[in-house]
């Protein structure tokens, strides 16, 4: 893929004017995708008790209003989304575990490997960073909510409220983690669901835990292969669609759907020009002596 | 004439009309950027994209492609016949992007912001990049490809001889900004797989948009010559009789021809997704629908109208296949989009007002130019001249 790439932009270049419009593509390769060591957390549902405390953190880190319906289990009855104020949500799941427990799952930003928001961003108002978290520059955003088309876990919010409106996402709490603080929502969990690290070592993590534990845990790391890869994983004892998690998420990177688009950018460019060119003479000369054999020049064809 | 005369003149039924869509839709588009869009649509956190951008900005595009693909029958093709509508395809072309661009600023959040895209901090990975360089660029062209009607309208005779030479390079240039972001309008949807119905969802997307943008494009020449020859008679060019009738016949041919092809590379997308299982669900009536009602069926429509040479049919065709574009654009936009989320969008009165006074707007400024500049007739001392 990057072989070509660079190839066709060596061709676009030749062309000079490609280049102005296909620089994208190669700054993409290097900007998409996060470092080796960029922070993720693993989620075991098996270990939620459906307290909310990760929520209350949440809105408290981000300077929101506290949660609907703080301490009240009533809010379960109904499956909630994030909104433009609250960030995460937990949800309970529709199937109990073996056991017979209720089971629970927070939902937020899955901060991608290869975020289809932010490649879709045509002011880069939405950015993967080294360190992991997909943040929102708010200063650029046109309000144009192409990353809310793009991204394949419906997470971006709008707040069509506004005058000067804002998208709204969870922020993986980069400022904190700038700090060498874990994300709030994973400080605040009392009950070990939440594990802040490397995403690399948690994928080790979550797969130990299935290995040790064969018919406990159900195969499947959801967010493993997810869109390529998001830095947010889930484990669980229950099938990860009754958790509310999107099932038809394609498992690979978001991005390089529209790369072949992309990609073909510096062909047309270069590639159109001489021959729409050479169409235009041929067909001039034809016209030309078709104009010699009957009709005056000038006089066209009627 | 006289101004009293000329105001006099200026009470007439359309003008009715006209005023009274305007009178109800400017204050809703000042309503709506002074209490947000929130107060006037429907659109929400899962269907952020409603009419706005389905109907002014993707069917706007597209509706606009008589332009390029008339330029291009006429000056890389030498089918000279077309000429007389090249100029008024042009101007469509140009006004048809000018209102795109208008439709984009009542969706954007921050439209003031549109320059950033440009000049801050330019997002190259982007789609919506391209796409954006393209409009700006080709609304340029059009600018260009249209200034000798004004030129001459105007008198500037060295500036217009000028304009003539440099034509071709403008004309290919048009053509390549069209191909490149008519076809990365599809491309929009290349990262929703799963929220675009297979049936319409396709890696193949930017092809079958270009493709179709072509048979707009002939499809609105059609329409808009036939339109422009009732509503402005009193334009038309006196001396060079034009057969309405030929040239629309001769744009029916074209027609009958980049249909079918349209058909055939949708299928081919079809055959490539494999899922034929969904033809025989209810989205799958609606697919054939399109497919077969407003693709296959204006091709055949064509091909019988050049056959039987009956106009008539050929313009039905016309509307027919510019019917199946819109429809198109709205299944991928909005309709087959989020196919599978309960909560449907519907456009509110608010969105449908603020569009129809958008296209109104269009449609004035249209008849405005066309009453002055030589666009349905040619300038008498200009005549022949390219
Ligand atoms: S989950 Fe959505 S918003 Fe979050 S990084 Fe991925 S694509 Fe972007
Ligand atoms: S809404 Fe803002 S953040 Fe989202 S794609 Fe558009 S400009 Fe970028």
């Amino acid at each position: 893929m990057n072989l070509n790439r660079r190839n066709l932009l060596k061709i676009a270049g030749a062309a000079g004017a490609g280049a102005a419009l296909t620089g994208g593509a190669l700054a993409s390769a290097t900007t998409r995708g996060a470092a080796k060591n960029a922070a993720g957390v693993l989620v075991d549902t098996t270990r939620c008790v459906g307290c909310r405390a990760c929520e209350a953190a949440c809105s408290e880190a981000n300077g929101l209003a506290a949660p609907e319906k703080a301490g009240d289990d009533t809010v379960f009855a109904a499956r909630r989304r994030t909104g433009p104020t609250s960030f995460t949500v937990v949800n309970k799941s529709a199937e109990k575990s073996p056991a017979g427990e209720e089971r629970y799952a927070k939902t937020q930003c899955m901060h991608c490997v290869t975020p289809a928001c932010a490649s879709g961003c045509v002011v880069k108002a939405l950015e993967k960073t080294a360190l992991g978290p997909v943040v929102y520059h708010e200063d650029r955003c046109l309000g144009c909510r192409y990353c809310m088309i793009a991204c394949p876990f419906g997470v971006p919010k709008y707040e069509y409220t506004k005058a000067a409106p804002l998208v709204r996402k969870c922020t993986f709490c980069a400022a904190r983690q700038e700090k060498g603080l874990p994300p709030a929502c994973t400080d605040a969990c009392p009950s070990g669901a939440l594990t802040f690290g490397k995403r690399a070592d948690l994928l080790e993590e979550a797969k130990t835990r299935i290995y040790q534990n064969p018919t406990k845990y159900v195969h499947e790391i959801y967010g493993e292969d997810e869109a390529g890869g998001t830095s947010w994983l889930y484990i669980s004892d229950v099938p990860s669609a009754s958790l509310t998690l999107p099932q038809d998420i394609v498992k690979k990177s978001y991005p390089e759907m529209a790369d072949g688009a992309l990609s073909a950018v510096p062909f047309i460019v270069t590639l159109w020009p001489p021959l729409l060119m050479g169409l235009y003479t041929f067909s001039k000369r034809r016209d030309d002596v078709a104009g010699h054999e009957n009709s005056p020049k000038g006089a066209g064809h009627e | 004439m006289a101004p009293k005369a000329y105001a006099r003149s200026l009470f007439t039924r359309t003008n009715a009309i006209f005023a009274a869509i305007l009178a109800i839709g400017l204050p809703t588009l000042a309503y709506r950027f002074w209490k947000g869009m929130g107060a006037v649509s429907n659109l929400s956190q899962t269907n952020p994209w409603g009419i706005w951008v389905a109907f002014d900005i993707v069917c706007g595009v597209a509706l606009a492609a008589g332009g390029y693909t008339v330029a291009a029958a006429v000056y890389l093709f030498g089918q000279k016949q077309f000429r007389p509508v090249l100029r008024p395809a042009i101007l469509t072309g140009f006004l048809g992007y000018l209102f795109v661009v208008v439709g984009l600023m009542v969706d954007l959040g921050q439209p003031w912001r549109l320059p950033y895209q440009f000049f801050l901090t330019p997002g190259t990975t982007a789609v919506m990049y391209e796409v954006g360089w393209c409009v700006f660029l080709y609304l340029m062209v059009l600018a260009l490809e249209f200034l000798p009607a004004a030129l001459e309208w105007l008198g500037m005779t060295k500036v217009r001889r000028f304009m003539s030479a440099i034509s071709i390079g403008i004309i290919v240039l048009g053509v390549t900004l069209s191909t490149l972001h008519q076809s990365s309008l599809g491309a929009f949807f290349l990262m929703s797989p799963g929220k675009l119905h297979p049936l319409w969802y396709s890696p193949f997307l930017p092809i079958f948009f270009f493709v179709s943008s072509i048979a707009a494009g002939i499809g609105m020449v059609i329409f808009e010559s036939s339109v422009s020859h009732r509503a402005f008679q009193d334009q038309l060019d006196p001396e060079a009789h034009v057969d309405m009738d030929a040239l629309q016949l001769g744009l029916a041919k074209g027609g009958a021809v980049v249909l079918f092809a349209y058909f055939f590379v949708r299928l081919q997308g079809l055959v490539a997704s494999g899922r034929y299982d969904l033809l025989l669900t209810g989205w799958g009536a609606w697919y054939a629908l399109e497919m077969l009602g407003f693709v296959l069926l204006p091709s055949l429509l064509f091909a019988f109208a050049v056959r039987t040479q009956s106009a008539k049919l050929a313009r039905a065709a016309g509307v027919m296949t510019v019917l199946g574009v819109v429809l198109n654009r709205f299944n991928v936009s909005l309709i087959a989009f989020n196919w599978n989320v309960p909560d449907r969008y519907v456009p509110a009165l608010g969105e449908i007002i603020i569009s129809i006074t958008i296209v109104t707007l269009g449609v004035l400024v249209f008849r405005w130019i066309v009453n002055r500049m030589p666009v349905l007739h040619e300038h008498p001392e200009w005549r022949g001249a390219h």
